[in-house]
């Protein structure tokens, strides 16, 4: 039992996300394959990890397909060619074991890619970079393991559906984009429309190096480094450039309701509402930071929780996206009250669209923003999140050094009139699952 | 091959590695009682600072469940000095993450702040360690937050709320058949003078241990814990009567119903826990066991019933043998969509019955050495898991000196020992067998029909 969730905790840190001190030296360049690497040397421990992700998210699902880009990235392992040799799942998942590497997948709206850590003993080291090489280059996507994994994502989304909160994230995105890929969940019937061909197609179009970012963190020299990166995106498919995805437009006010027998209301109030290269980020990470993001010491959580104890969690946050990511305030509290909670949130946050920061709310936030930024920045895989972030979204080389400047010049102006520019009441939609 | 090279690694890591780790951690007891455990890792100007108190829920009685957790969350209602939310806003003014946790063996609480915030944070933690302020009115707004956390972990979550029935079934007397969180009617009905009590008796520096992961210097460090913690007087504790739950005569079973789409199975032996670091052989077997069924991706049961057989949507194996209550053996799962619990539940026994018949390989078993010895580098890149890893090991008996020296008794387990284990403790007379019986949403819309069997 936590005092609050942490995944929770994750969400507000990592969502809007504040780097640590200077000192990181991050290294750049551009692979001979195209893919742009970000690097850094680290020689505490002797390990490495790599991650290289691609402008293949959900967003770039075809249309009637929602399901693809994460099912790609799910299956790269599914079969792969090491040299001559055809290797199957169980040998894919055999080999990487016995070099004591772990490698993982993830897809996000924008990117989707491989996260591997192995040790840098030279035959596990190597044994470990040929299989990421390998499923990233030359994946088969077995038929049997297709099917395999369509049924069982078939099955979590029904899972899904039974779930207050799955029903209310879902709805959520589909309400806050209603004519926009990054509002399509995979469906059922999306799911089951997806054939083998549909992945090749879109590992062809999607992961080639020229869509790549490589981050690189660990005990090898620069040169080591140039040699990974180039061995592990040379043999990617040729795929086109990155195309501009279809532009976001905003929703209409509105409430949606959807019944649920559960004890606690499920509730989300939000719209679409900021790039990640918006110069408005600053602004809203700090104003953000006083209305729902600062754990215990926000608005939110001490008017709602502390105050009232309305709710175990309650949050707000931006997670910005390529394009317009959303602005979400989120809480859960028993069903009979979710009336006099919502009212509560929405007088919070109209108030502080109105005035913003206090002068002292606004200094408690850049002091926590700023000195808590070695925090975030204490481990190898806190450094890798920063430079697959850098290099994905193109933010500057010296983001993470510039970051306390960035943040101490906020005015409370500017959080103000950021959020007026962000947040807007005419646009915001509100899910309320199992409510009264 | 492999195993030799890394070997060599470790062999290697373990010389150029020497001057800072023979030592290191640090450990120190004040005169008060408390334990002060020092990790120096320099990587980062950063601390992680946590005291584990050795109070946890299994030390509450019937109609005070969840006290423990309760009073974990009035440790941030303010002190004698200090107002209530004060010391969370200390913590996020000096750029630093915060927060506590409750389990049936432990209450911990932890800070992650800039190295230089050290010394504040071990000030606010010890004036709570004493001077807690408990009111009627902070505890009547906080009793209310935690019912929320319980509606929103376990009554709203079919598959915890199955946990919580299944340790009520399986345990008689062992007070892990309580819940953490407490149950609700204890809840509605606890006061403050409950909190009050809890804290008046546990909390103390004779029963907690102080660990601190990061850039510090240890002997600077102590001389700080004296100032601080020093300064809280050692006081009587409780006598513990160890709990020990009467033999099980006989397979338990019990179903759940619970707004979901699959079933979910999850069936628990009672096994050995660890006890004596150098004597006991079993549970470091029974790690072995998990690990070959459920610890890596080419492990059996992953392998056997998702991919291969695809019996499963989902399936784990779970043994914990550092704890201070009684130790289980857990397997679960959902079944795939068109198999029942009944043929996952079989299927998990063959999968045993298999291992108590042929045993395992030695690749299996090398397999979990490689790994085990790769964990043992990679968890250093985080000092919230070191951290973590030294109170558990604190709270639990065992103690950090055995942290490593019980992955190399892991390590030295043969196969004949996993076999002998799996022959040995997985007999019906010890099981519990808890199934959720999935019921459909009233109010849902009618959905469109899916691929696959409906059932």
């Amino acid at each position: 039992m936590k005092r609050i969730l942490l995944a929770q905790f994750w969400l507000l840190t990592a969502l809007v996300s504040a780097p640590g001190q200077a000192g990181v030296i991050i290294q750049h360049w551009i692979a001979p394959s195209g893919a742009r690497v970000y690097f850094v040397a680290s020689r505490h421990l002797p390990m490495l990890d790599v991650q290289v992700d691609f402008a293949a998210g959900s967003v770039y699902n075809p249309a009637g397909e929602a399901g693809v880009a994460s099912l790609t990235v799910g299956l790269l392992d599914a079969s792969a060619r090491i040299g001559g040799t055809l290797l199957d799942e169980e040998q894919i998942a055999a080999r990487l074991v016995d070099t004591g590497a772990r490698l993982s997948g993830s897809a996000d709206h924008d990117r989707a890619g491989l996260r591997l850590r192995t040790l840098t003993s030279k035959p596990e080291r190597d044994a470990a970079l040929e299989l990421m090489r390998a499923v990233l280059s030359t994946p088969g996507f077995a038929e049997e393991v297709l099917a395999r994994e369509k049924a069982r994502s078939i099955s979590a989304i029904q899972e899904a559906a039974t779930r207050p909160d799955s029903i209310a994230a879902k709805r959520f995105e589909e309400a806050i984009y209603p004519s926009h890929p990054y509002g399509v969940t995979a469906s059922e019937e999306s799911i089951a429309r997806i054939t083998r061909d549909d992945l090749l197609t879109f590992w062809r179009g999607h992961y080639g190096a020229r869509r790549a970012v490589v981050a690189i963190i660990g005990d090898v020299s620069r040169a080591e480094a140039e040699a990974i990166a180039q061995q592990i995106t040379e043999a990617l498919p040729q795929s086109p450039a990155e195309e501009p995805a279809p532009v976001v437009t905003l929703p209409q006010r509105e409430t949606i309701r959807l019944p649920h027998p559960a004890t606690q209301s499920h509730i989300h109030i939000g719209m679409p509402a900021l790039k990640r290269t918006d110069a408005d980020y600053f602004p809203l990470l700090v104003g953000n930071y006083t209305l729902g993001g600062g754990g215990f010491v926000s608005r939110l959580m001490q008017e709602v929780r502390e105050k009232r104890g309305y709710a175990y969690s309650v949050h707000s946050y931006f997670a910005p996206r390529k394009l317009e990511g959303p602005f979400e305030i989120g809480l859960q509290t028993k069903r009979e009250q979710a009336g006099e909670a919502i009212k509560l949130v929405e007088t919070l946050l109209a108030d502080f669209l109105k005035k913003g920061p206090t002068e002292a709310e606004l200094k408690a936030a850049k002091q926590n923003l700023i000195d808590g930024q070695a925090l975030r920045l204490d481990s190898n895989s806190k450094i890798l999140g920063y430079l697959s972030l850098i290099g994905f979204y193109g933010l500057p080389l010296s983001y993470i050094e510039d970051f306390p400047r960035r943040i101490e010049a906020v005015t409370a102006k500017q959080v103000r009139e950021a959020f007026a520019r962000h947040v807007r009441p005419e646009n915001l939609v509100t899910v309320i699952v199992a409510g009264d | 091959m492999l195993r030799t090279s890394l070997l060599g690694l470790l062999c290697l890591m373990s010389a150029s590695f020497s001057s800072a780790l023979h030592a290191n951690p640090y450990e120190k007891t004040l005169a008060n009682g408390l334990r002060v455990i020092v990790k120096e890792d320099h990587r980062a100007p950063t601390v992680v600072h946590m005291v584990w108190y050795r109070a946890g829920a299994m030390d509450e009685v019937d109609g005070a469940s969840g006290v423990a957790h309760v009073l974990e969350h009035m440790m941030f209602k303010g002190t004698r000095t200090l107002g209530p939310g004060e010391f969370s806003r200390r913590v996020a003014a000096l750029g630093g993450n915060e927060n506590a946790f409750t389990g049936h063996d432990y209450t911990a609480y932890f800070q992650q702040v800039p190295k230089r915030a050290l010394p504040e944070m071990m000030a606010l933690e010890a004036d709570r360690m004493a001077n807690l302020k408990l009111d009627a009115k902070e505890f009547a707004q906080e009793i209310k937050v935690v019912m929320e956390e319980r509606r929103l972990r376990t009554d709203d979550n079919p598959q915890a709320l199955l946990h919580e029935k299944m340790n009520a079934v399986a345990f008689q007397a062992h007070p892990y058949r309580r819940p953490v969180v407490g149950w609700m009617n204890d809840l509605e009905n606890m006061t403050y003078l409950d909190a009050r009590d809890w804290y008046r008796r546990w909390y103390a520096p004779n029963n907690a241990t102080l660990v601190v992961v990061g850039d510090v210097d240890h002997a600077a460090l102590f001389r700080l814990a004296g100032k601080t913690y020093g300064r809280v007087k050692r006081q009587v504790l409780p006598e513990r009567r160890p709990p020990v739950e009467p033999q099980q005569l006989g397979i338990k079973r019990l179903s759940v119903k619970g707004p979901a789409r699959l079933p979910y199975l999850a069936m628990a032996w009672k096994v050995p826990k660890l006890k004596d670091v150098d004597r006991d052989r079993e549970p470091y077997a029974l790690e072995m066991l998990a690990a070959v069924l459920d610890g890596h991706e080419a492990s059996r049961l992953t392998k056997h019933l998702v991919r291969g057989q695809k019996i499963a949507q989902s399936v784990d194996a779970g043994y914990d043998a550092t704890l201070r209550g009684e130790a289980q053996f857990v397997l679960d799962g959902q079944p795939a969509e068109g198999r029942t619990v009944a043929d996952l539940e079989a299927a998990l026994r063959a999968e045993i019955k298999r291992i108590q018949d042929e045993g395992i390989s030695p690749e299996e078993l090398a397999r979990i050495k490689t790994l085990t010895i790769a964990g043992q580098i990679y968890k250093r890149d985080s000092m919230m898991a070191q951290a973590m890893e030294i109170g558990s090991a604190e709270i639990n008996g065992i103690g950090w000196r055995n942290i490593d020296r019980i992955l190399d008794r892991i390590r030295a387990v043969s196969a004949e020992e996993v076999q002998a284990v799996a022959r040995k403790y997985f007999s019906d007379d010890t099981l519990t067998v808890a199934v959720l019986d999935p019921q459909p949403l009233p109010a849902a819309a009618p959905r469109p029909a899916a691929a696959g069997l409906r059932h």
